[in-house]
């Protein structure tokens, strides 16, 4: 089982929202498509299902050409940002409203029901109405729905984007572990790199209707095919800075910070990408480079400080354990972590990852 | 960019002093409330100084909303008084109270302009056409809206129109304090930290009084000099960021603060000393008082290493966030999360923990016993 965008392409007048795009999809997998609003994220999840129709290109399941099949005639099952239940029915028969439509017998359905509630944390709610339920319990619902199913494509579009933080933080920790026995291909769309990170799998980075790169999570993460990738993945935001490579020789042009690096690429022009955990104010790796920073900001949270700097011509951010208290206008010393520099060509393209 | 936030600093340098007291404030939606779960806001007292910036911090149904609603005077409470300077607002209406608020979701008119929606609190207040010319631009610049100042703002996405929004909040210059109502829920992370640093710039250049709700911990901790932290209509704890996080006061604060939150387990106190897992738990304070229903032992993921002996648990998964290892174990009490660095090496089947001894609490019936 698979499911195969072949040359997918979404036009509405004469406005793009999805430029030609390919991607197969592997049973038992989760994937993430990470974007921001406007990416084309529901969009393509949209084509996935079927709600849509692509203008040019075709999509295939388990090697069947469905371009064009009606939603309804495809296994599949969609989770939206808002929580979409039937009020008058109680959590029980929302969960059971898909099986009873396909007419699947009392017992079965009970039985159903009743794992995936159990699953998900409803046992208790089953004889509710989703109006008495808090909003966690809500998606929880639309979830088990989702589930009950045994759809062989799941798309999540955004689904804890409506949660609490501490909600979004625990069921962001139990997706992966609902699908781990099932045999569908599941979709996820988030704006946020942090829920790709913690739900693995493999990421697809989008920016402006196009899929920049798709990959295993972690790979992606580390291994930017291209400067937009590593920005779309990101947060908070990635540092850039332009830099001259003679012999062993890197040098930042805007704050004139350098360091030796044996990587292997040609003497010449480059841009490097740093995220902010790989600027601290203490050494962190066995290769760093002391930088002065002037604080614009800085930010505690408790466990962690972001210390927003200007360093030359550039405007970064940093982001260090513990406790870092740091008074505007401030000059720090800050230590660049060389082992974890992401080094663009010109084009933009990743030419070494440290 | 930076230009134009100096020039918002100085609109906002007229704005009045307000030292902000909330007495003894309780509140019911009810007629006839029943008992204590019938009140939405139990016995609420703050004071908020002139000038700081302040969180209130909370899950959905944790009272917070009330609270907001109370300050504004949208809502008067069932018992107590709010003061502004002293002087007692309780039954003043919104208008009276001078106060700037922004809500969650966009408040905008679609069919107008973006410049007549950030004109309109202006026009409102009888300003000159000049006046009202030039702080629109101003706030168009700081918040990046000048290129859509003459386009309707129904075409504008969700964080365009919800700028609008915040610059609808910031252009008025006669108001006492700032509330902002989960401002940032709809905006795209990337842009959530511009955001949030030019709040938190803002604020601690020109020092006014900003109250900032929210149920996002981040948020609250990176904004607010002082965190109010709500459960279940009841302030569990006021403090910095710092304190919230390296002291819980309560099992609440440790569990919603932190990012896994604090472990909390259950453990037995016998002769004064903490069992946990058949083993005595150094701590850094005296238990004297033992009547309680629930005693339980807390520790952040942050301060729990990886050791030779100590307490045996069992390796369940490891999520690697490119950052941190987030290690999920298994002991005879419960689960326990720990948190690493990327690069460490974790066990793979079972290993040996222990606490960092600063950082063990313990707790009973839910508050940290001292």
């Amino acid at each position: 089982m698979s499911l195969e965008l072949k040359n997918v392409e979404k036009k509405v007048g004469i406005e793009t929202h999805i430029y030609s795009t390919s991607l197969k999809l592997e049973k038992n997998t989760i994937n993430v498509l990470l974007g921001s609003t406007l990416a084309g994220k529901t969009t393509l999840m949209q084509i996935m299902a079927g709600l849509d129709k692509p203008t040019s290109g075709e999509i295939w399941f388990d090697g069947e050409n469905v371009t064009g099949k009606e939603v309804q005639k495809r296994n599949c099952s969609m989770v939206y940002q808002q929580f979409i239940n039937y009020p008058n029915f109680t959590v029980f028969e929302n969960i059971a409203s898909p099986l009873k439509i396909t007419g699947v017998k009392p017992d079965e359905i009970k039985e159903r029901v009743g794992k995936v509630a159990e699953l998900l944390k409803l046992s208790a709610m089953l004889n509710k109405k989703p109006d008495e339920l808090s909003g966690g319990q809500q998606q929880r619902t639309a979830l088990a729905r989702a589930l009950v199913k045994d759809s062989d494509l799941i798309l999540l579009d955004e689904p804890l984007a409506n949660l609490d933080f501490k909600l979004r933080e625990e069921l962001r920790e139990e997706l992966p572990k609902l699908f781990e026995d099932r045999d569908c291909i599941v979709v996820y769309a988030t704006t946020e790199p942090l829920d790709a990170l913690m739900i693995g799998g493999n990421t697809a980075t989008l920016l402006e209707g196009k899929v920049i790169q798709y990959g295993k999570t972690l790979n992606v993460y580390k291994k930017p095919e291209n400067l937009t990738s590593a920005k779309v993945f990101s947060d908070p935001p990635i540092n850039i800075a332009e830099i001259s490579k003679s012999g062993e020789m890197f040098k930042i042009k805007d704050n004139n910070a350098q360091w030796k690096s044996n990587i292997k690429i040609k003497d010449g022009n480059y841009k490097i990408g740093i995220r902010p955990h790989n600027i601290t104010t203490y050494k962190e790796g066995n290769n760093s480079v002391e930088i002065d920073g002037k604080v614009l900001i800085s930010e505690i949270s408790g466990s962690e400080s972001l210390i927003h700097f200007t360093s030359g011509k550039l405007n970064w951010v940093s982001l260090s354990n513990g406790i870092q208290q740091k008074n505007i206008g401030e000059h720090t010393k800050l230590f660049m972590n060389v082992d974890e520099f992401l080094y663009f060509d010109t084009n933009n393209r990743l030419v070494s990852n440290g | 960019m930076w230009m134009s936030f100096y020039i918002l600093i100085q609109i906002i340098d007229w704005y009045p002093m307000a030292k902000i007291t909330l007495k003894n404030l309780s509140h019911t939606y009810l007629k006839k409330p029943n008992n204590d779960a019938d009140w939405a806001l139990k016995d609420i007292n703050i004071d908020w100084k002139d000038g700081g910036a302040y969180a209130l911090l909370g899950p959905s149904g944790c009272g917070k909303t009330t609270l907001l609603n109370i300050i504004s005077g949208l809502l008067k409470p069932s018992k107590g008084e709010i003061l502004f300077n002293d002087k007692d607002v309780t039954s003043l209406n919104p208008v009276e109270r001078d106060i700037a608020q922004i809500f969650q979701f966009p408040v905008i008119y679609d069919t107008m302009t973006v410049y007549d929606n950030l004109a309109f609190p202006l026009k409102n207040r009888g300003l000159s056409k000049t006046e009202i010319d030039s702080k629109v631009k101003e706030i168009a610049e700081m918040l990046e809206l000048t290129p859509t100042l003459n386009n309707k703002a129904a075409g504008l996405t969700a964080d365009g129109k919800q700028k609008i929004s915040l610059g609808r909040g910031l252009v008025r210059s006669d108001v006492n304090v700032i509330m902002f109502d989960e401002p940032l829920t709809v905006i795209d992370p990337h842009l959530k930290w511009v955001l949030r640093s030019k709040l938190k710039e803002l604020h601690q250049k020109i020092n006014r009084t900003m109250i900032y709700v929210t149920h996002d911990q981040i948020e609250a901790l990176t904004f607010a000099d002082q965190v109010v932290v709500m459960h279940e209509g009841q302030i569990v704890q006021t403090g910095t960021p710092i304190e919230l996080f390296e002291k819980p006061k309560h099992t609440f604060v440790g569990h919603f603060i932190g990012s896994p939150g604090m472990n909390i387990l259950p453990c037995e106190i016998k002769n004064g000393q903490v069992n946990f897992e058949g083993k005595i738990l150094p701590n850094n304070t005296s238990i004297k008082k033992t009547n309680f229903n629930k005693m339980q032992v807390g520790i952040r993921p942050e301060f729990i290493n990886f050791s030779k002996e100590g307490i045996k648990v069992k390796i369940k998964r490891v999520s690697d966030t490119g950052r941190h290892k987030v290690i999920d174990t298994e002991c005879s009490s419960g689960s326990i999360k720990i948190l690493a660095n990327a690069s460490a090496e974790i066990p793979s089947d079972s290993a040996h923990i222990t606490f960092d001894e600063k950082y063990t609490y313990v707790y009973g019936d839910d508050w940290i016993i001292e």
